[in-house]
């Protein structure tokens, strides 16, 4: 695979790394016991996924940078994953809602990267999907309750749909990076994950009784590193130590 | 984690002396006392608040290292963290599950905790600073909670029991993890080797506290140690960690903050200085660094997420409700 998709390879890993940071904010104040465990289960398959992608994006590019040093080591105008990873969390619903979408996006991402024609890519997806199959069916089991449980968790559900409709149309926008890998088939383009997706969302919504929005004017920019003013602020804690501390050992 | 010796307990019995005779008898025939069989009101009551208290500081306790979690310094240490973290929520959820075989309910507890009226260990009502107070409590407080627990794996109530067998293989490797973290900090800069010594030097005796207070103040050793609950005493736990623990110091550079810390060849332990028995106190009470932002980060989770649990439990009638009237239809 060559060097020049290395951005491609880091705007994924970005992705998981951003969104599975989030959700570790959730660890220890979670709505129940069993949610406790689960998000930070969620979140540690995410940054496990960015970790082999981060790993092969530094091997790729050859220029001596390590998971530490593309995870901890960038401006902020460098990191390139997409905005609905780095919004902050809102209440239950809206972080439930927000890992549905990714997970649903991400399962059909992964199951189309199995057949990638770059061995190193395949393998990480064929760990990935049944990871994302798992989160998918989590969160989609709790947007399924929330839309359609009590008044307060309908109304909930309903804002976050809401909030997050800017936010789902740049899973599909080809990323500028990426545009020879998908040529290549080493990573499946986004754009015809659409209607698979749409159709899972549709599916989910009518049990959960809630009403997809359609036609809003989508948000983009995160894989050119154009961020909400939320990342600096993500990025001040994710790299508070190797700020601080520059080049040591840990 | 995380026990503490049991504060607060003492309770009174009200069986006749031949039901207490018969079952301090299967007690001293080392038989496990199961969930449906008789029991003294106060064993009941003991083990419902030692098992309790074990499951708050087990919850309580992942806000100080969940407080590292966005800033771990590496991916690698990012992930054993939220692992780590999460492993203590585990721990949280089968103890609770043990109390809940003695009839209370874990609603009931977790209204208690966020109340602020359970004990949970208090060592958890101090902050952590610094990434090396992530290794210190992984060494330290691990390390003392794991002498703590041990014994407890051999404790007359089955259901206690055999929690524990798994909880204390987690916390053994929390344990090695949270000394390597410290290893790591040792072989590094000046700046990192003072990080560590820091560290050391805030949770050495809150560590020791951990154990609670002495033989002589404890109130009800004798008669949870008469029922195998307890296994050892406060003080010989302590013992047991000082002498494990300083050659770990001895082995990473690092020395605890006491002067009075020696090798005592005759008795062949350490010798080790008066802990502040009065800090110990005042944090029991609630006038620690952290209590009130603990139990206050506990009730706003509760609190936040009631609706959330409300709605599943909406959610659940309404499918049941269904499929009676799909059953119903057929």
């Amino acid at each position: 695979m060559p060097a020049a998709w290395v951005a491609a390879l880091i705007g994924l890993a970005d992705d998981h790394l951003i969104l599975g940071h989030r959700l570790s904010e959730w660890c220890g104040h979670a709505p129940m016991l069993e949610e406790d465990l689960a998000m930070p289960n969620i979140a540690l398959d995410l940054i496990g996924q960015a970790r082999g992608l981060y790993t092969y994006a530094g091997d790729l590019e050859g220029a001596g940078r390590d998971e530490d040093a593309l995870a901890f080591g960038r401006l902020e105008r460098a990191y390139r994953n997409l905005l609905i990873c780095e919004l902050p969390n809102g209440d239950f619903a809206h972080t439930m809602l927000r890992q549905f979408y990714f997970a649903s996006f991400m399962q059909l991402f992964w199951q189309e990267t199995e057949s990638s024609t770059d061995a190193t890519l395949a393998a990480i997806a064929a760990k990935a999907v049944k990871e994302a199959q798992y989160h998918r069916r989590h969160c989609a089991e709790w947007v399924i309750r929330l839309g359609d449980g009590t008044d307060e968790s309908a109304r909930r559900m309903a804002e976050a749909v809401t909030l997050l409709a800017p936010y789902t149309g740049e899973f599909f926008m080809a990323d500028p990076e990426a545009g020879g890998a998908v040529a290549a088939g080493v990573l499946p383009d986004t754009k015809a994950l659409q209607p698979a997706w749409q159709a899972d969302i549709e599916q989910v919504f009518a049990a959960a009784k809630l009403v997809l929005r359609e036609n809003v004017y989508a948000q983009k920019g995160g894989r050119r590193g154009l961020h909400t003013e939320a990342m600096g602020h993500l990025l001040a804690q994710l790299q508070f130590m190797q700020r601080s501390f520059p080049d040591m050992t840990w | 984690m995380y026990s503490q010796g049991l504060i607060g307990s003492g309770e009174q019995t009200t069986e006749t002396p031949e039901i207490l005779a018969a079952f301090q008898a299967r007690i001293d025939a080392d038989e496990k006392i199961e969930p449906n069989d008789p029991m003294p009101a106060a064993y009941r009551k003991t083990l419902i608040r030692q098992i309790g208290q074990h499951a708050h500081s087990e919850i309580v306790g992942m806000l100080p290292e969940g407080n590292w979690i966005t800033r771990a310094p590496t991916l690698r240490r990012k992930v054993a963290l939220l692992a780590k973290v999460q492993d203590e929520g585990g721990h949280g959820l089968y103890l609770y599950s043990a109390a809940e075989t003695l009839g209370v309910s874990r609603k009931q507890m977790t209204e208690e905790l966020v109340s602020g009226r359970a004990k949970y260990s208090s060592i958890f009502n101090y902050p952590t600073q610094t990434w090396a107070d992530i290794g210190a409590i992984g060494w330290l407080v691990d390390g003392a909670a794991i002498m703590n627990q041990v014994p407890l794996c051999r404790c007359s109530y089955g259901p206690y029991a055999r929690a524990m067998i798994r909880v204390c293989k987690e916390e053994s490797f929390h344990q090695r993890q949270g000394y390597e973290i410290m290893l790591k900090l040792a072989e590094g800069s000046l700046a990192q080797k003072e990080m560590a010594q820091d560290a050391l030097n805030r949770w050495w005796w809150p560590s020791l506290m951990m154990f609670g207070p002495p033989d002589g103040a404890s109130e009800h050793s004798d008669q949870s140690t008469r029922w195998k609950i307890k296994r050892f005493t406060n003080d010989e736990l302590r013992q047991k960690f000082v002498d494990a623990t300083v050659p770990q110091a001895q082995r990473l550079g690092l020395s605890p903050p006491d002067p009075a810390l020696a090798w005592n060849e005759a008795e062949g332990r350490y010798d080790y200085g008066e802990i502040d028995w009065d800090e110990f106190w005042a944090v029991v009470k609630g006038h620690g660094p952290l209590n009130k932002a603990r139990v206050a980060a506990r009730k706003k989770a509760w609190e936040d997420g009631a609706w959330v649990r409300e709605a599943a439990l909406a959610h659940a009638k309404k499918r049941a409700a269904r499929q009676s009237v799909a059953i119903a239809a057929e």
